[in-house]
């Protein structure tokens, strides 16, 4: 029995939020397989332009490029729009745009790549133009119907007025006529301080089938007929696939094929899930794990470690002379520091649902990067880019693991060997855990020079470790090194520079890459290089006798971005008054993703009990779209980083990964949750990202305040491997 | 064949008796707003009611669950088009991100304030141990406070 999605449980927004409830109508759009696919074969009206198609009825469609993987960039991107096309904000609903569709029309979207928290800061400007576009050309239409100049008429709320001759007419009612208007050359944006929808704190437009169960994931997408893959690649990365005995499971209920994948991948495909599942848990499988079957995480630590020392190192920030006045200190302040891997983990596998013929190949699935998605499946398929398309849903999670499109090519690979059917590859936790895009492992050397009176006059900062970009994004590297290992450590610049003066610095890289493929994971490089920072400058302050913020501020006057959100973190939390009996404070600041983020921790450890009460984030992203948005993301942000300092680290031990699943891999739940104040102060005049540079202030500055509280100083993560135990509330 | 009833409706399938509850609602019945997350029930993504009460589906095998049994999976949480009060609590509190586990943990709460109309914070801490990456759990506390007042009224 095959039954559809249950319709009778579906319930509009309407009936959520009642009558005058935001957005009405979006619950129409969520995706009807098997026979329509999700994207703009729905729309029946003509476009006005890209971004912009608004039906009979008024309801306007909004055309979305970027991912919407949980970050609400779908809701800000669509407030953009909307508001400079002034339409009603209560009839707007969206569209998830094709990579194919997009190449096709000479990528009038832009990029669809969503990652580096860029999906608003990279593309707010044409989004806007396209609103502002489209606007003019409805009100054109009106105005030749009319015969009167456009310039004599207003809008409201999707309304076009001549006041003159008091006439009206609805976007509506003249969307056809636009389309065929002339877009104007040029339009003028609107200043953010006039901004009435952007800006303000509305409600996602995609909510409503994510609570009755009807919104349609990667892992969701269900054909007639269709078939289910479960790979396995061998454990070891790099190892190979040797043999499989097939006959011990082709008799098992639902087993349609074995197939060898790859060089290093089998996969077994049935009727169901947990048939394919159950029997590639059965099939004897023989691998070559190669030359890397004796790597363990201490083999790892210890090439990371000769790299702390090493010669000819990549120079990402240089000034003065550190070396030298390290030489010839009269105090030096040293410590060691290290980051381990971590999996993106987020809920929801990795998968892709693909039916290849000979001619055409198309997919359905989550991606965060449509178009290398496309581009990954068109070479599996052997098959022209303009023979294939990515119909893109929505996912469960990404944090960057779906920027790699290795499984996108994974299940090509398996749909071709069965032409013509709907073949959904679906990993199983543990494949999702063992063969993961892993946040990289580096080490860091710091060395400080102070003199009598406790001024930094030189850091020398060495990491030693693993470039993502070497692996993953090749095309990202300079002749130097990996430039991207150096975040929130660059002298300068909008993207991510260091918030310290210091007369004599140098941060330097010296490049050692083990086996374990890496990704960028949430937050990517700025979260290794904020714990490294600011928890040595924290231990500087300490070790001279200043207080850590007072001892910020005398590096940071040059700073005043930085220095402003560490000021608004630090009173936020009453950093000038004495915390309550058991209590104890720390503090972080960094600069990522364009935008400026601090933390100040509230905590308070008892027989080695950690408790994490409260914490006070500020944010200066120069604009914001949506501050509830921002809020959830700023929250939300603590959730992922202190996961990650608390329980995450992914060990190695016979060159594979150990943890299989939430059992070894352990993550933050709701009882470990502290309180989180978010305080949002957007300067304006640039515009940074949200969703990732909070994640890099969370561990800082909760281990300066388990400093503060305990005088231990935990400079390698996770707190599990200490005498530190969460302690829930 | 096995005999079931989810949300209120009698469904035959045919399927092994060591297939977990999780994969015959998703893969037999055809209901896929029970999620897979883990598969060996830390995370919850699973929970669907039991006779009332929260249970990490994909670890029960169908043997275990009898045609007399109520399930109720997220699809039939709502009286017709009255959604449940959690549901009008999230809504409100724009819980969801991703929205993945937010079925599991709507299903969750919803059995907590079944067997407890005034949980205190520590009692929801304690009773929802549902995994979250996106870091929904502050809007997700609300959220269970927000429907406890509605259905105590």
């Amino acid at each position: 029995m095959q039954a559809t999605i249950n319709d009778a449980a579906r319930l509009s927004r309407r009936s959520f939020l009642g009558a005058s409830g935001a957005a009405a109508g979006a619950f129409t759009f969520g995706f009807s397989f098997p026979l329509a696919s999700p994207g703009l074969a729905r729309t029946s009206a003509p476009e006005v332009n890209a971004w912009v198609v608004v039906k009979p009825d008024e309801t306007v469609v909004i055309r979305i490029a970027r991912i919407e993987m949980g970050q609400g960039s779908l809701t800000g991107l669509s407030q953009l729009v909307a508001e400079e096309l002034e339409c009603d904000w209560d009839k707007v609903t969206f569209e998830l745009v094709k990579p194919g569709k997009n190449s096709a029309r000479n990528n009038v979207w832009g990029r669809q790549s969503t990652g580096g928290s860029r999906a608003i800061r990279g593309s707010h400007e044409y989004v806007r133009k396209g609103g502002a576009t489209a606007r003019a050309m409805l009100v054109e239409a009106a105005a030749r119907e009319w015969g009167v100049p456009a310039g004599e008429c207003s809008v409201s709320k999707g309304v076009i007025t001549h006041d003159a001759s008091g006439r009206s007419t609805t976007y509506g009612a003249v969307a056809k006529a636009a389309n065929a208007i002339t877009p104007p050359d040029e339009v003028i944006l609107k200043d953010p301080a006039d901004w009435t929808i952007a800006g303000q704190p509305v409600k996602r437009i995609d909510t409503m089938d994510k609570l009755n169960g009807a919104l349609v994931y990667s892992t969701d997408v269900t054909f007639p007929d269709m078939l289910v893959a479960v790979p396995k690649a061998c454990p070891v990365h790099g190892g190979k696939l040797v043999s499989f005995d097939a006959s011990a499971i082709t008799n098992m209920r639902g087993v349609e094929h074995v197939l060898r994948v790859d060089d290093e991948t089998v996969a077994v495909v049935a009727d169901t899930f947990w048939r394919a599942k159950t029997a590639l848990d059965a099939l004897p499988i023989e691998w070559d794990e190669g030359e890397n079957a004796g790597v363990s995480s201490e083999t790892i630590a210890e090439m990371l470690r000769e790299g702390l020392t090493a010669e000819t190192p990549y120079i990402g920030n240089e000034a003065g002379d550190a070396k030298g006045v390290l030489a010839g200190a009269d105090r030096v302040i040293e410590a060691d520091y290290s980051f381990p891997y971590l999996n993106h983990a987020p809920m929801e596998v990795l998968s892709a649902t693909i039916r290849w013929t000979p001619e055409r190949c198309e997919m359905w699935g989550a991606t965060q990067v449509p178009e290398s998605a496309l581009s990954a499946m068109a070479e599996a398929a052997g098959l022209a880019p303009e023979a294939c398309e990515v119909n893109v849903t929505r996912i469960g999670g990404s944090f960057g693991r779906r920027l790699q499109s290795d499984y996108v090519g994974m299940a090509t690979r398996i749909a071709r060997q069965i032409p013509n059917r709907y073949v959904k590859m679906m990993w199983t936790r543990e494949e999702d855990m063992v063969q993961g895009r892993f946040h990289p492992v580096t080490q860091c050397r710091l060395r400080a020079a102070v003199d009598t009176d406790g001024n930094l006059e030189a850091l020398h900062m060495r990491i030693s470790g693993q470039s993502i970009a070497a692996y993953a994004f090749p095309g990202a590297m300079t002749e130097n090194g990996d430039p991207f290992v150096f975040q929130g450590l660059n002298p300068d610049g909008d993207e991510t520079a260091i918030g310290y003066t210091i007369p004599n610095l140098l941060v330097d890289h010296a490049m050692r890459n083990p086996h374990i493929r890496p990704g960028a994971w949430r937050g990517v490089n700025l979260n290794q290089n904020a714990v490294y920072l600011e928890s040595f400058i924290d231990e500087i302050a300490h070790e001279t006798g200043q207080d850590p913020l007072d001892f910020r501020r005398k590096l940071m006057a040059n700073h005043p971005k930085h220095l402003a959100v560490l000021e608004a973190a630090a009173r936020g939390v009453g950093w000038d008054t004495p915390p309550p009996e058991g209590i104890h404070r720390g503090l972080a600041q960094i600069m990522g993703f364009g935008s400026y983020v601090a933390a100040a921790a509230e905590v308070s450890v008892s027989d080695g009990w950690v408790k994490i009460h409260r914490i006070v984030a500020a944010t200066d992203p120069g604009h914001v779209v949506n501050p509830q948005q921002v809020e959830a993301q700023v929250a939300g942000s603590f959730v992922y980083g202190l996961s990650a300092m608390l329980y995450g680290e992914c060990t190695v031990r016979d060159g594979r990964i150990e943890q299989e699943n939430f059992d070894t891999y352990n993550v933050m739940r709701l009882d470990e949750m502290p309180e989180v104040e978010v305080i949002a102060i957007p300067s304006g005049g640039f515009w940074g990202g949200v969703g990732e540079p909070t994640i890099a202030v969370a561990a800082p500055a909760v281990l300066n305040a388990i400093f503060a509280a305990t005088g231990k100083r935990v400079r390698n993560m996770p707190l599990q491997n200490f005498d530190f135990r969460a302690n829930p509330s | 064949m096995t005999k079931l009833k989810i949300n209120s409706k009698s469904v035959e399938v045919d399927v092994e008796d060591e297939t977990p509850l999780l994969w015959v609602i998703r893969e037999h019945v055809g209901l896929t707003g029970t999620k897979y997350g883990c598969g060996v029930a830390q995370c919850g993504a699973c929970t669907v009611h039991l006779n009332g009460e929260a249970t990490r589906s994909c670890v029960l095998p169908i043997s275990a669950v009898s045609e007399d049994d109520e399930i109720v999976t997220i699809e039939g949480l709502a009286e017709g088009d009255t959604p449940h009060p959690v549901q009008s609590a999230w809504a409100e509190l724009d819980v969801a991100q991703c929205g993945y586990c937010q079925v599991g943990m709507i299903m969750a709460a919803s059995s907590l304030l079944n067997q407890n109309a005034d949980p205190s914070d520590e009692d929801i801490r304690a009773e929802i141990t549902n995994i979250c990456r996106c870091g929904t759990y502050p809007r997700v506390l609300a959220g269970v406070m927000r429907a406890a007042e509605r259905m105590r009224g």
